[in-house]
């Protein structure tokens, strides 16, 4: 799958809640898209990613 | 004190100051820190970007330190559907429905796509965002945006970045005199001055990013903003005097003396004869 545009091999059963724990210190503050469509916090550890999906992780920035 | 007796509010919300002001280009947490103390803004905008692996990041702590709101943008989407997503992901990050919306046409320019920002905000108003967009700065474009339910129009006074000032004051007085939405003067701020134009104009807020936090001492200037926008609020309430072709004396000619000048080349009175 790919994670923020970089190839990552999708763990069997990873939910979204395992992916973000890994690339981030805090869920504070942090957004997930998958498949172009946001993943709202409570359904985090119940969905599964596959290989096929394209996940973006999200949260604030210098900007504007 | 005027401000309490006519605050600013958007969508019901009092905001504590009409100055906004914008992070990006921020060098350090600390100077941001230091631009949101001496700016005294109690809003100021994001963006939402991928998470940083090397975790890099704190920028909310810092405004939620200062007691400062964060008002997420769309920045960098060039669709509709870019802008709508990007608005729900901040929506779910930040718990804020506030959203700054920012559909633009092409990189060189940054000016706003018409057609996408309207659908847009069409969109994420039907959704239940409080948006504010980032428009052109077109009376009718504005009209549409307040009419689609944006809670506020930002029309920019030059492109983002570009430090050239408000180039139609003409328009965004127009804007500002038919809005019946807050008009926050957003993007081409170069320098103070900018500001108290823009509310001397009519605007209800100034949004300032570059201007800050890109200029050689980044402190001072959000001081120097702070002052400019109070300036220019204070001045457009007390009502400028109307521009004249000719001159108004300000002395009074009533008790003029009419006593008859001694010649130039005449001696002084006290000189010896």
């Amino acid at each position: 799958m790919f994670v923020n545009g970089r190839a990552v091999a999708a763990e069997p059963g990873m939910s979204v809640a395992t992916l973000v724990a890994q690339w981030c210190p805090s869920a504070e503050g942090i957004a997930v898209a998958r498949n172009g469509e946001v993943v709202p916090k409570s359904a985090w550890p119940s969905t599964d990613l596959g290989d096929d999906d394209r996940v973006e992780i999200v949260t604030a920035s210098a900007g504007g | 004190m005027a401000e309490m007796a006519d605050p600013f509010v958007i969508a019901g919300r009092t905001i504590g100051s009409r100055l906004i002001v914008g992070t990006g280009g921020i060098t350090s947490l600390d100077v941001l820190d230091a631009v949101l103390e001496a700016s005294a803004a109690s809003l100021a905008t994001v963006a939402v970007r991928r998470v940083d692996p090397a975790g890099r990041g704190g920028i909310l702590d810092v405004l939620r330190a200062r007691h400062v709101e964060v008002l997420p943008n769309t920045a960098g989407c060039f669709t509709a559907a870019e802008a709508v997503l990007t608005a729900r992901l901040a929506r779910e990050a930040f718990g804020t429905s506030w959203i700054k919306l920012e559909v633009i046409g092409d990189e060189d320019t940054l000016l706003p796509d018409a057609v996408e920002l309207l659908a847009a905000a069409e969109q994420l108003c039907d959704e239940g965002f409080v948006v504010l967009p980032y428009t052109n700065d077109d009376p009718v474009l504005a009209r549409r945006l307040e009419q689609a339910g944006c809670a506020a129009v930002m029309p920019l006074g030059s492109p983002i970045g570009s430090g050239l000032g408000i180039r139609n004051p003409h328009n965004i007085a127009l804007i500002a005199e038919r809005s019946s939405v807050p008009v926050v003067l957003d993007a081409g701020i170069g320098t103070a001055s900018d500001a108290t134009l823009a509310m001397e104009l009519g605007c209800d807020a100034v949004m300032v990013a570059t201007a800050i936090t890109r200029c050689r001492q980044p402190v001072r200037m959000a001081a120097a903003f702070r002052g400019a926008v109070e300036a220019g609020y204070e001045a457009r309430q007390a009502g400028r005097i109307p521009r004249r072709w000719q001159a108004q004396a300000s002395s009074p000619v009533e008790g003029m003396m009419t006593l008859d000048a001694p010649p130039l080349d005449a001696p002084p009175l006290d000189a010896p004869a």
